[in-house]
């Protein structure tokens, strides 16, 4: 059991307090700069349960892989031909759609169809994302297994220098999971607002950015609809605002993403 | 010590299967009285079988489902094992899908589930749900607190009940450690004082030769 704090999941109703930027920073940095009239047509890959090709809410899906274990227990990458048995994944696709509709979505699924969040499946998921050159990474999942920490850190922090932003659901019981807490990836918590593009920077991390995760209507197996609340959620508004952003100004690397995002973020004073 | 050895230990020590159940038990009826909802669930992650297992009900269906299977890696509380993440889903009654599976397994449809993974140390050992909570009362980030708590709660009392099963089978195997722990076993259930003086005239012996 951890004997870390257990760190803010989502955000009490009532907006965050809020977060001072630098005046020169403030004015030149706006949201009309950071995401004006973009689309967001960059690559986008969820890792997750996969993603149901041709959901009215989701669209085409650029690529599908799926990570398999072979008959002598050997990680593979294989095309996928299940899409998604589960539905979280399409769930996640068609938020980042919502936000970026001119987005390429990838899938890779490393969940469902027998698998139940093995790390080494999960790792192999997101090795395969990063080497994809994909712009924005959303991971709506965690792993609680420690021995795949320090793996999945390095694999972050390869993403991070090679400029793929990674964004990963934040976690509030009481137990250590991983990615969410590396800084090298962004990390999302709820808030209960309606608005998808609310979003607020938190003063107090490990927990980075809190988006909508409340009440969300999300793409559901069979072509309908949900209604959904949970960090799952959460995360995928920010990879679909990220995608903005680097539609818009591809030259930013990951940790100008995130300082793109905490400075226009909702509570940031001065946001416009 | 090994994991069977203070399986043992716990076993013969602390409670027992019964008392774990009653455990879980109590934590299904206060969260669907909390949440003013019409049933409440613990499922237990049989890894072997990579399957669900209903192992304390509240409220519908709770006279039939314990001991009830389905894949883990499918429906709502599914979801929430394989991400380790806590959910929240309304509206499910208009998926059609959703609802046969749902009536073929259990009989009963709700129209939302609440579903928290329950997290001990490195493992997920199994999910707790909420169905149909009151519609007066809205389901928003400080109700997934209260029940990340209870899930704290629960996925401790989980693994205590699988602690004590462990010590049972660990009581019907072979070796040291199940032999003292049956032997601990009888003479809990022994009127005099026989038995335990032999053990103790046993345990000097062995002192004596070392």
């Amino acid at each position: 059991m951890s004997t870390r704090p257990v760190p803010a999941w989502s955000l009490p109703p009532g907006d965050a307090p809020a977060v001072e930027a630098p005046g020169p920073w403030r004015e030149a940095l706006t949201r009309q700069w950071a995401i004006g009239d973009s689309r967001g047509a960059v690559d986008v890959c969820i890792v997750d349960s996969g993603i149901e090709a041709g959901h009215p809410l989701v669209g085409p899906v650029a690529s599908a892989r799926a990570v398999a274990r072979g008959e002598d227990g050997s990680v593979q990458i294989v095309e996928d031909e299940l899409g998604d048995v589960v539905g979280h994944g399409t769930a996640c696709a068609g938020i980042v759609r919502s936000l970026a509709p001119d987005c390429r979505l990838h899938s890779v699924r490393v969940l469902g169809a027998g698998n139940t969040g093995a790390g080494d499946l999960i790792l192999a998921g997101l090795r395969h994302a990063i080497d994809s050159g994909h712009r924005v990474i959303n991971l709506s999942l965690s792993t609680t297994k420690r021995r795949f920490a320090e793996e999945l850190h390095e694999l972050a922090d390869d993403a991070y220098f090679k400029g793929t932003v990674i964004v990963a659901s934040a976690h509030n019981l009481p137990v250590d999971s991983y990615p969410w807490r590396f800084s090298s990836v962004i990390s999302v918590g709820s808030h209960e607002r309606p608005d998808p593009l609310t979003w607020y920077a938190n003063p107090d991390p490990p927990v980075e950015l809190f988006a909508r995760g409340v009440d969300v209507d999300v793409a559901w197996l069979g072509g309908g609809t949900l209604r959904c609340t949970g960090n799952s959620f959460a995360a995928p508004h920010v990879a679909g605002i990220s995608a903005l952003v680097l539609a818009k100004h591809p030259e930013l690397t990951p940790y100008q993403v995130k300082t793109v995002l905490r400075l226009t973020a909702t509570n940031t004073e001065g946001t416009p | 010590m090994s994991d069977e050895q203070s399986a043992a230990a716990a076993g013969v020590l602390g409670g027992d299967e019964e008392t774990f159940r009653a455990l879980l038990q109590s934590i299904v009826d206060v969260a669907r009285a909390i949440f003013g909802a019409q049933a409440s669930s613990i499922f237990l992650y049989d890894e072997d079988a990579d399957e669900l297992v209903f192992e304390a009900v509240s409220g519908e269906g709770g006279d039939t489902l314990v001991g009830t299977r389905f894949p883990s890696s499918t429906g709502i509380a599914g979801f929430a094992l394989v991400t380790r993440q806590p959910l929240v889903v309304d509206d499910l009654s208009n998926d059609p899908r959703f609802s046969r599976e749902r009536a073929a397994s259990t009989g009963y449809v709700p129209n939302s589930i609440v579903a928290s993974p329950l997290l001990h140390d490195e493992r997920a050992l199994g999910v707790l749900s909420v169905l149909d909570r009151a519609e007066d009362r809205p389901f928003g980030v400080a109700e997934l607190e209260l029940l990340s708590r209870f899930s704290t709660q629960a996925a401790i009392g989980l693994d205590l009940l699988l602690r004590a099963r462990r010590a049972r089978s660990a009581l019907a195997g072979e070796g040291t450690p199940a032999l003292v722990a049956r032997v601990a076993s009888l003479l809990d259930e022994e009127d005099g004082d026989e038995g335990m003086r032999l053990l103790e005239a046993l345990e000097r012996l062995l002192l004596s030769r070392r």
